[in-house]
């Protein structure tokens, strides 16, 4: 600790930190541009200068930057000396001089950092009459707009897209008053993190697109905290609401998940909510109904079945499902998952729960000094934790940067100099090229089997009491010694693998491998599908197959569906045996699909940003969301159509849901502490969802009533659809939006933080239900190879951002950027086929009933022969699913015109 | 940065102009910093640099266009639109300003009708400006293509472009 002094106030503080951060983890306000917590100091915009002086003695100081300047002991500082504060006054007028003062039409305005730091510093008077200099903008793609002449020149954008997410399109160009921050031409961002600009930007430069559509000001935005549903992760998620429409989405800090960054599917996914697919009306045989007519309807049904079986969601709360499993009874809950799936996510949660290994948090990701990547490609199947991945790949590189040269960890600069010399280990097996390779030492390319025997051999060669791997060839071999050698030094090795090759083997080998490590601090994560896959999991249930057995042998007559498309999950022909089997199909969900169109009685499903509940990350961290604004009229929570039909049930509210869900499942005990109950209050008051400048209330309905409505009731949740209610101190998990005076952009986080970049105070939201316990036996399960029959391929399908999700492909921006359609192939399997880069091939399963036509890409990096490549979950190859056997044909275009 | 929206097609570096890079390539620890010099081996050919010229280099090099781009912009001595024969770089810095090269620049202007940045009628000479030369005790000075010249005046320019 340093004792330091601050405007002749004394404080003790973490030594080695640099001042602007210590200013403000103690809540002081100085302003800044270019420095980020999560990016360090760059000593670029000039506008956090301090009056730094020698001893006590002196009296005049000098001026330095507080983000470049350490603490240390005896630092005597100023902030308020008249020298410094003129500094940052006339620095943001410099600042200003190109600026275009266009905030009226600016979609920054309101939550503009710029706007603030011009505030704060008392720049308040335009002198500057020059000309100024404009420049033109891109067109970036769907998700981000670009308006240039708003830049101040800090150089956030670029240290975050190129250093921070390894992506090289975005650049700046130009030099001294001239520089230009964009693409060298017009085309959409490459980066999957691309969002992040609009909130790393101090300025309108960068703004989300996908808001300006339907553009609102954020102190007139609902909001609600929430959970991002489009992955296994659960990153945290402020979701915006006017006028019954979610208008955006933006991150919500979370220090052990997502910290400051969100992925592009997470942020722009969101539209979906305001589809035209949206189910707006129950509907019995394909009538629409009115709610009580429905609810009716469903007693009937329910109470005229010999036997209803429930099929539940991974992408469904945790309070739902049970809410179905308690309707239909526990023999007949069936978990929805195909069972391949079903078996996976069985071996994770076992692992998870019983394998006495460390499940990390993002953060504790970022920490790691080794790791192996095993069958993922991990950006496309879990996106933010790539960019964590991203980040462990630096710490070799800042721990030398600290030991030897004694160079902070936000020396940014010096450090990023540093990492060509020493980077961590990273090595990466997986079916084919990631978008991680460039940070990997080195990569292994095989078919899931392949994937599994190498991880089985790693393990080996760390303990030679796992179980031996098959054969490997001399170059293999040696690599997987040196990945051995690597990890087995390590102080934090994390072993990442997951569900997207759909092996067993795959996972069984991570976990042997992180079993074998020596390290008390190794880490092993898995990505999983969906949401609350893991929630699901820990919910038992039976697999999918079962249902369609109980089905099919009559031994039940009615389904009820939740949240779950079963053309997803298994083949076309046994999802149409067991839906028109069925004698009464009751289905619950947001979105059309074709599982809806079957229903006898379709029951319209409010979406995540309409209701409440609690999800299961891949992390085993239980988190709940809360709705932002009500549904309509004619939409219910899933778990409300379902109490509703419950005779005699005790269970009134969502809070009693969670308890009986907490009380039927041990490893779930701790869903009641994931945040406060619907009793909940604010010294007395609810927690308000607008802010306090929230405007137009009395007017917003007036086109349809003239008479200002009453505000909704919300009897479920802390929080009032209105701007009345208490906002202090709410504890993070109830954390709306953040806002603190004098700052209205996003980096008023700095005011909810322990310290900057840091836990948020009373701890970061989300209940770990696991910690290390227990240890599980070697797996042995060691695969023989897959060996290819000459013309015969095994269809890969593998997770794409954009294209994979099923919800997030309902909104507008996502489809636009939605993966190439076409198969990959690697060379010599191409050549034999008499296959080239781009031909048009017809895909047929074994049978010989032709599938879809696709183009065949080539790819080198795809070593194992027999394999094809898909986008899994693109709606154009619904017809394929992983693992299916096929055959290819070239398609002729002359010979087979109108097939 | 590309202001126009026309498509450019890569174009194939000369078999001189590969030799020559290669001939420094292996003087940097990465193909990133060779960027810069191989910017001025295929500028010294084709006396600028066009977007199918830059595309040509980003291949042969493995790296991003942007990022080539982001180099070729920021040196002042990379030219990517057609320069005339000789380019003439006037100093614009503090010691130049103070003792006269905005006189230096109107001269220049003036004598060749052109505005800084822009090529003379006859395709001899362009004129840029240029961040200091290293010659403040001689100040105002130029660059006259690789010519570094000091202590100009009027005349001095004139006796330049007589030439
Ligand atoms: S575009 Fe935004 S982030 Fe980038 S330099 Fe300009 S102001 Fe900074
Ligand atoms: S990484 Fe996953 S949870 Fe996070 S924003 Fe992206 S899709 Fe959502
Ligand atoms: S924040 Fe310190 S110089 Fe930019």
């Amino acid at each position: 600790m340093a004792r330091i002094q601050i405007d002749g106030q004394f404080y003790s503080v973490p030594e080695g930190n640099n001042v602007l951060s210590t200013c403000l983890s103690l809540g002081l306000d100085l302003p800044y541009f270019c420095w980020h917590p999560a990016m360090g100091s760059a000593g670029a915009c000039r506008q956090c200068a301090i009056i730094q002086y020698k001893d006590e003695e002196d009296t005049r100081g000098r001026l330095v930057m507080a983000c470049m300047t350490p603490v240390t002991d005896n630092l005597r500082i100023s902030l308020n000396a008249e020298q410094a504060r003129q500094f940052r006054r006339d620095n943001i007028e410099l600042l200003m001089t190109n600026h275009p003062h266009d905030c009226p039409v600016c979609e920054e305005g309101g939550e503009c950092h710029l706007q603030d730091m011009t505030h704060m510093t008392g720049h308040n008077l335009r002198r500057y009459r020059g000309r100024k200099r404009t420049h033109n903008n891109q067109n970036l793609g769907p998700f981000i707009n670009h308006e240039m002449n708003r830049c101040i020149a800090c150089y956030r954008c670029t240290r975050f897209y190129n250093e921070y997410a390894g992506c090289d399109d975005l650049q700046v160009f130009g030099i001294h008053n001239n520089v230009y921050f964009g693409r060298f031409e017009d085309g959409a961002l490459e980066s999957e993190f691309s969002g992040n600009l609009v909130e790393v930007c101090p300025t309108g430069v960068f703004t989300d697109k996908t808001f300006s559509a339907h553009f609102t000001r954020k102190w007139d935005l609902q909001t609600a905290p929430s959970i991002c549903v489009h992955c296994s992760l659960g990153c945290n998620i402020s979701p915006g609401e006017r006028y019954g429409e979610l208008r955006r989405i933006v991150n919500r800090y979370n220090g052990d998940v997502n910290g400051y960054f969100l992925c592009d599917r997470g942020r722009f996914g969101y539209d979906f909510v305001n589809s035209s697919k949206r189910i707006q009306h129950p509907r019995i045989k394909q009538r629409n109904a009115c709610i009580q007519t429905a609810k009716e309807h469903f007693h009937q049904l329910l109470t005229r079945a010999k036997r209803t079986i429930g099929i539940g969601s991974p992408r469904a709360t945790l309070e739902a499902n049970f809410a179905l499993r308690s309707l239909v009874g526990e023999t007949n809950f069936f978990s929805g998952i195909e069972d391949t799936e079903y078996q996976l996510l069985q071996t994770v949660s076992q692992i998870i729960r019983d394998g006495g290994i460390h499940s990390p948090s993002m953060r504790e990701v970022e920490q790691a000094d080794a790791l192996l990547i095993l069958g993922e490609d991990v950006t496309h199947s879990a996106p933010r934790l790539a960019l964590s991945l991203r980040q462990a790949a630096r710490n070799v590189s800042i721990e030398l940067a600290a030991s030897a040269l004694h160079v902070p960890s936000w020396q940014n600069a010096a450090v990023r100099e540093i990492e060509k010399q020493a980077l961590t280990p990273v090595f990466i097996a997986s079916i084919g090229r990631t978008r991680l390779d460039d940070i990997a030492l080195d990569t292994y390319h095989g078919s899931p089997d392949y994937l599994a025997n190498f991880g089985f051999a790693i393990a080996h060669y760390l303990d030679s009491s796992a179980p031996e791997a098959n054969a490997l060839d001399a170059d293999e071999n040696k690599l997987a010694h040196t990945i051995a050698a690597a990890l087995k030094q390590a102080k934090r090795p994390l072993i990442v693998s997951g569900t997207s090759c759909s092996s067993l083997a795959v996972i069984q080998a991570a976990y042997n491998i992180a079993k074998a490590l020596p390290s008390p601090n190794r880490q092993l994560t898995f990505s999983l599908p969906e949401c609350n896959s893991l929630g699901l999991a820990l919910m038992a249930g039976n697999d999918l197959q079962q249902a369609f057995t109980a089905i099919e042998q009559g031994q039940a007559d009615t389904v009820v569906i939740l949240e779950n498309d079963l053309y997803r999950r298994a083949e076309k022909q046994k999802v149409d045996a067991f839906l028109e089997t069925a004698e009464q199909l009751v289905v619950i969900d947001s979105l059309k699909n074709p599982t809806t169109e079957k229903a006898d009685l379709l029951l319209p499903a409010a979406s995540f940003a309409e209701s409440e509940g609690t999800l299961v990350n891949n992390e085993g961290r239980a988190q709940r969301y809360f709705p932002v604004y009500p549904a309509p009229d004619s939409i219910c929570a899933s778990w409300q159509w379902l109490l509703g039909t419950m005779e005699n049930s005790s269970w009134q509210h969502h809070d009693d849901l969670t308890t009986a869900c907490a009380q039927a499942f041990p490893d779930l005990t701790a869903i009641t502490q994931v945040a406060p109950g619907a009793d909940y209050r604010v010294k007395g008051s609810k927690i308000p969802r607008q802010p306090h400048r929230y405007s137009g209330r009395t007017a917003l309905h007036a086109n349809i009533d003239v008479s200002e409505p009453g505000q909704p009731t919300d009897s479920e949740t802390p929080f009032a659809y209105s701007m009345e209610g208490n906002m202090a101190q709410v504890p993070p998990a109830l954390l709306p939006v953040v806002w603190s005076p004098g700052w209205d952009s996003n980096q008023a986080i700095n005011k909810f933080q322990e310290e900057t970049g840091g836990h948020l105070r009373e701890g970061d939201a989300g209940i770990r239900l696991f910690e290390v316990s227990g240890t599980l036996a070697w797996f042995n399960g060691i695969p023989k190879p897959y060996i290819s029959e000459p013309g015969v391929w095994e269809v890969m399908a593998l997770p794409h951002i954009f294209g994979s999700e099923e919800l997030s492909l309902q909104s507008p921006a996502i489809a636009q950027r939605l993966a190439t359609v076409c198969a990959l192939m690697n060379p010599l399997d191409a050549e034999q086929a008499g296959i080239d880069n781009g031909d048009c091939v017809i895909i047929s399963d074994l049978s010989g009933a032709s599938l879809l036509t696709t183009v065949i890409q080539i790819d080198t990096n795809l070593s194992s022969a027999g394999l094809l490549c898909i986008t899994a979950g693109h709606p154009k190859f619904q017809a394929l699913k992983m693992g299916m056997q096929v055959t290819l044909r070239k398609f002729n275009s002359d010979s087979e015109v109108g097939s | 940065m590309k202001q126009t929206a026309e498509k450019s097609t890569s174009e194939d570096l000369t078999a001189l102009e590969i030799q020559e890079i290669n001939a420094i390539i292996n003087h940097y620890e990465d193909h990133t910093s060779v960027a810069i010099e191989a910017l001025n081996i295929v500028q010294k050919h084709r006396r600028w640099i066009s977007d199918s010229t830059l595309k040509a280099v980003a291949d042969f090099l493995q790296i991003s266009l942007a990022h080539l781009e982001s180099v070729a912009t920021f040196d002042n001595l990379i030219y990517r639109q057609p320069v005339g024969n000789t380019v003439i770089h006037y100093c614009n810095s503090v010691t130049c300003w103070m003792l006269g090269s905005e006189q230096i620049r109107e001269h220049l202007c003036q004598r060749l009708h052109v505005e800084p940045g822009e090529t003379s009628a006859d395709g001899q000479y362009t004129i840029l400006p240029i961040v200091c030369l290293g010659a403040c005790h001689r100040a105002p000075a130029a660059l006259v293509g690789d010519e570094l010249k000091i202590d100009l005046n009027t005349d001095a320019i004139d006796e330049i472009l007589k030439r």
